[in-house]
């Protein structure tokens, strides 16, 4: 362990108030809930903080919530919590999917939505869906509260819009028309950070009536941040081939060469992922 | 002070908050049985159940088991799991056993090869002795 723990300090607040009044008034501190991200910078001498606030035990933040058709995820839902819940796996299936190949059952016990999201690493295996999904951020501080679209919240490599006073309080999901998918390319299916991932919606068309929805189409681990592919949905939209459609993706991304993948690997299976999505929900 | 019940003895432990709990079990409270593999979360030999979910003990903060109950592979007895590890050869070093046998625990009576693949995904045999473990396993829980 690279991080002298004894250096560290933990602010432990009973409330989601009083962890807000500790953002304002004892900051910088860093968030904390289920920690897996944080140790393992610990082990690595890679993490500058050494003041968190733990949020783990606020459970006002917990949860799977949902009306007819839009579901509202509380920011310390874990992804074992999302697996079980029957809301998600019926109105958001590619998130339930994204969840079941996140690390393994240990780090599903208590890996979180809001922690995936916050973290802000271009490879969080939910970001793709939540941008595919056109989720909506609720974020929290002792002022107030503002609502931010997911595919607004990046503003660059692991930064994003999210002041040092502010939470990640919940993930709200839209309803989604259409037919969605979700897949993920690293070297072993469980506990392995992805080469690409690509979640993607296809619209509905029945009957010979006009198409509901639009295709969505986001991809992680091949840019600064999680990307929504405008361009390569704009082509699929116009009714353009899949092979103008995988030339576009190419045009949208920005991969590199890295310790899990090279750059040419991941344009062309990023590609591939897109044709396979397109012929398996065809 | 952290309360916590570990293998249904009651502790009061008085480390850091940030200790891993993972170093709290084998040096504070002396149950040496839960392993150190990789120290972040990829091969699951420091499995422990806390409320009864299997967590990697190696990336817990010992404040997070505060009111909770820990057991470790010192807190299982005559489980049949531990027979079939002898009777199947799931063992070879052994450094992966206790981790395997704590996540294994939770597995339903009559799982199928690929529940019990996806319930031990997140624990590495370097002997790689992933068949006779997953036998073992699957005798287990029959």
């Amino acid at each position: 362990m690279k991080t002298p723990l004894s250096s560290t300090t933990l602010l432990r607040p009973r409330t989601l108030s009083e962890a807000l009044a500790m953002l304002r008034d004892e900051g910088p501190l860093t968030p904390v809930a289920g920690c897996t991200d944080l140790y393992v910078g610990f082990q690595f001498g890679t993490v500058d903080a050494r003041r968190f606030l733990d949020l783990w035990p606020l459970d006002e933040l917990r949860g799977v919530q949902h009306d007819v058709r839009t579901l509202r995820i509380g920011a310390l839902t874990t992804f074992a919590d999302i697996i079980a819940s029957p809301a998600a796996r019926r109105l958001v299936p590619m998130l339930v999917a994204a969840s079941r190949e996140i690390g393994g059952k240990q780090i599903q016990n208590r890996g979180t939505i809001g922690g995936n999201i916050a973290n802000a690493s271009p490879a969080g295996d939910s970001l793709p869906v939540l941008a595919a999904a056109d989720a909506i951020l609720e974020l929290r501080s002792a002022a107030g509260t503002r609502r931010v679209p997911f595919n607004e919240f990046y503003t660059g490599y692991r930064t994003s819009v999210r002041r040092a006073d502010e939470l990640i309080a919940s993930v709200e999901i839209p309803p989604i028309q259409g037919t969605q998918w979700w897949r993920k390319v690293g070297t072993r299916r469980a506990q392995a950070i992805s080469k690409t991932m690509l979640a993607a919606v296809r619209p509905v068309s029945s009957r010979g009536r006009v198409a509901r929805g639009t295709w969505r189409i986001a991809i992680g681990s091949v840019a600064p941040t999680v990307l929504r592919l405008r361009h390569t949905e704009a082509v699929l939209d116009a009714g353009a081939s899949i092979d103008d459609a995988c030339q576009a993706l190419v045009s949208e991304i920005a991969p590199i060469d890295d310790v899990r993948s090279t750059k040419e690997y991941r344009t062309a299976v990023s590609a591939n992922l897109l044709r396979r999505f397109w012929t398996e929900t065809a | 002070m952290i309360s916590c019940t570990i293998n249904g003895k009651k502790h009061q432990l008085g480390a850091h908050p940030m200790r891993r709990l993972l170093d709290v079990l084998r040096e504070d409270c002396q149950l040496t049985g839960t392993k150190e593999g990789c120290g972040e979360g990829e091969c699951g030999a420091c499995t422990v159940l806390v409320d009864g979910v299997p967590v990697n003990s190696c990336l817990v903060p010992v404040a997070h088991v505060d009111g909770t109950t820990v057991m470790t592979i010192e807190g299982v007895h005559s489980e049949p799991l531990q027979e079939a590890f002898v009777v199947h050869g799931g063992a070879q070093c052994g450094i992966c056993t206790p981790g395997m046998i704590m996540a294994a625990l939770n597995i339903r009576r009559g799982a199928s090869l690929p529940e019990v693949k996806d319930a031990l995904a997140g624990n590495l045999c370097r002997c790689t002795g992933y068949e006779a473990i997953f036998k073992s396993v699957l005798a287990a829980k029959r």
